[in-house]
């Protein structure tokens, strides 16, 4: 019997993997780094790798259906004159008009209001649509300041004076001109068709001190109505937190790395900032340490997908959840519905993420007049309400589980990890053990 | 005439009172004393009303003013007129950085000198500096007109859009995708409405250099990217 040489199985690199070989052929052949939307894809530590304990002996459950389990939220009591009263602490995150088209926007307030929670404007202004049809607005103040003027500042419900986001902190934003409409233009003070940078920094503040400033004269045109939030990128969530609430914000909106934007370098996105479930108990630690948890309220956002998502960052101590992608999602976007179309433009449903050039098959980050028809504000807004209302039963049926009466009686010793690096980052027990990374001199 | 003193009545008082003022009142003229550097004197004010500051003020006075006619008699700290809608704000002495910062509309007079990024990402103001004003002025700048009797710092109008910028003393250096541009005949003549607005005296148009957009900057391209 005579052997010949086995062959050996062709093996592909981890490190050098296919889309890494792939990026590097696109950047030899374009010489441009790669610009996308959403957040970060890669693998990162997040709610999926916690479980909750439930109830047992020593904890009492509640009756599901039967026994009542709060999910109201109050954001702004610290300094507002008018805090707003949300039914679920779930609301929509700041995205702008611009990168996302009018029937979008309207949607997302039909959505928000139908399920009782506040809907946020983005880096381009307030649109008619979206304060009309958003009982509780929240309106961001950008660095770029595109839109911003102070009847608007008063017609909002909230201020959100964005300091930076999760999928780029430390980054501005760029509107590639091909979104630029007559009407996104106009409503930016700049010429059509050209690209349109959004700054990084604020143009009239820097540091803690300046922005207390600011703080105060947002609040002296508004008479002290509004509650104020204060939006920062998962960087340093110990110190930004503790800086935003010395700053004399009423809210601190938190966003980790998976959280989307309409346009970044791929680069920015994957690889500055921080996962959301990093960074959460930081945030809380010095809301606790400067005797302000609860009072100053934290909202989190950055990947929140389901109602496990939502009841495992109130347990970690956040007061609300902020959501995007999964709202847009729920709005039809990603939609195999439109598989034909993702494929012409080489993608598939599911992973189209060129939102920057304004051609979005589900009519959603797109400017084309055409397009956005595909989006009925209306019906989308009642899908959107209806996720929001899954999301939020989902979370009353875990709280009830661990036996709160309240979601926001949800606590970390509810929880419990399934890996050593999701122990230490939420600061609870791997199962099965009473270790927490760090804890106890381990 | 109404006077807010700011060693009795506190900022709150002061800027209630002038956004409570009711359409069409006679109460048309206000005076502010002992400001004492205040931050965010007279904010939002919303009414065809002057205010008169009688002495120095703190950062963003003036901030989101909507047809007032704010005068300091002192000096301004940082942000003084920023997103400034309509009306006008002059500071008899000098301002702080970016002063005019984003501001959409109405005209802001800085008598004294300016300092950093004046007139940084503004948005349609028309600011007239009878001094000279410091470094990374107009960045970002997108519409409007900034005047400069003086000399402008290093990097005036980096990165900028479709500002006008004139300046009648030395440009320390000039940044990305700003270039010195030529004089046509409405350009003179919308400086000297310009400076007649700002009160100016015994210059004239001609003596002005005007600056404004390359445009090469406006759609990215990568061969650009050493300009960043």
């Amino acid at each position: 019997m005579t052997y010949k040489n086995p062959p050996t199985t062709p093996r592909k690199s981890a490190t050098f993997d296919d889309y890494t070989l792939s990026e590097i052929r696109r950047a030899a052949a374009t010489g441009i780094y790669d610009i996308r939307g959403g957040g970060a894809k890669r693998k990162l530590p997040h709610f999926d790798d916690l479980l909750f304990l439930g109830a047992s002996i020593s904890r009492y459950p509640l009756e599901g259906y039967r026994e009542r389990c709060d999910t109201s939220v109050v954001l702004g009591t610290r300094f507002a004159k008018k805090p707003i009263e949300l039914k679920i602490p779930i609301t929509i995150a700041g995205m702008s008009f611009g990168s996302l088209s009018g029937p979008a926007k309207e949607a997302l307030g039909r959505g928000a209001t139908l399920a009782g929670t506040s809907t946020t404007t983005g880096d381009g202004g307030m649109t008619e649509e979206e304060r009309g049809h958003s009982k509780t607005l929240v309106y961001q103040y950008l660095p770029s300041r595109y839109g911003m003027n102070p009847r608007d500042l008063r017609r909002a419900d909230a201020i959100e004076i964005v300091v930076g986001q999760g999928a780029k902190p430390g980054g501005g934003g760029m509107l590639l001109g091909q979104k630029i409409s007559d009407r996104v233009a106009n409503m930016r003070n700049l010429p059509k068709g050209i690209d349109q940078r959004s700054a990084c920094r604020h143009p009239d503040w820097t540091g803690p001190d300046d922005l207390e400033i600011k703080i105060l004269e947002v609040r002296e045109i508004t008479n002290w109505e509004k509650p104020i939030y204060i939006k920062v990128g998962g960087a340093r969530p110990y110190y930004d937190t503790a800086l935003a609430v010395k700053a004399g914000a009423d809210v601190v909106v938190l966003d980790g790395m998976q959280g989307g934007t309409a346009a970044t370098q791929e680069v920015f996105i994957e690889n500055v900032g921080q996962p959301t479930l990093a960074c959460i108990r930081p945030a809380v630690q010095a809301l606790q340490d400067l005797g302000m948890h609860r009072k100053v309220q934290l909202i989190v956002s950055g990947g929140i997908r389901n109602g496990a998502d939502v009841a495992k960052a109130l347990a970690l101590g956040a007061d609300a959840v902020s959501i995007g992608t999964a709202a847009l999602v729920a709005l039809g976007d990603q939609d195999p519905h439109w598989e034909e179309e993702y494929n012409k433009l080489g993608t598939t449903a599911g992973a189209y993420d060129d939102w920057h050039e304004g051609k979005d098959p589900a009519g959603i980050t797109t400017q084309d007049p055409e397009l956005m028809k595909r989006v009925d504000p209306a019906a989308a807004g009642r899908r959107l309400a209806n996720y929001l209302k899954v999301m939020t039963l989902e979370t009353q049926t875990i709280a009830r589980s661990c036996g709160k009466n309240d979601v926001h009686n949800l606590e970390p010793e509810d929880l419990c990890a399934l890996t050593v690096e999701a122990a230490a980052m939420a600061q609870v027990p791997l199962a099965g053990t009473s270790w927490i990374p760090g804890k106890g001199g381990f | 005439m109404p006077t807010v003193d700011l060693s009795k009545s506190s900022l709150r008082e002061l800027n209630q009172a002038l956004h409570d003022i009711p359409p069409g009142s006679n109460e048309t003229s206000w005076e502010v004393v002992n400001p004492k550097g205040s931050h965010a004197v007279a904010v939002g004010v919303d009414k065809p009303v002057a205010v008169d500051v009688r002495g120095s003020v703190g950062y963003y006075c003036g901030g989101m003013n909507d047809g007032g006619a704010i005068t300091v008699h002192g000096s301004a700290g940082p942000g003084v007129g920023e997103n400034m809608m309509s009306g006008s704000i002059v500071v008899k002495g000098d301002a702080s950085q970016y002063a005019g910062a984003t501001a959409r509309g109405g005209l802001l007079v800085i008598e004294g000198n300016a300092s950093s990024r004046c007139g940084i990402s503004m948005k349609g103001v028309d600011i007239v500096v009878h001094g000279s004003i410091g470094h990374m002025s107009a960045f970002m700048a997108q519409s409007g007109n900034l005047v400069v009797l003086g000399d402008a710092g290093d990097a005036l109008g980096d990165s900028i859009y479709e500002a006008k910028l004139y300046v009648r003393g030395k440009v320390k250096s000039l940044g990305a995708d700003c270039v010195k541009k030529k004089m046509h005949p409405k350009h003179i003549e919308r400086l000297q409405k310009l400076l007649d607005a700002a009160g100016v005296k015994g210059v004239k148009p001609e003596e002005f250099t005007r600056y404004g957009s390359a445009r090469t900057l406006y759609n990215f391209n990568i061969d650009n990217a050493d300009a960043y």
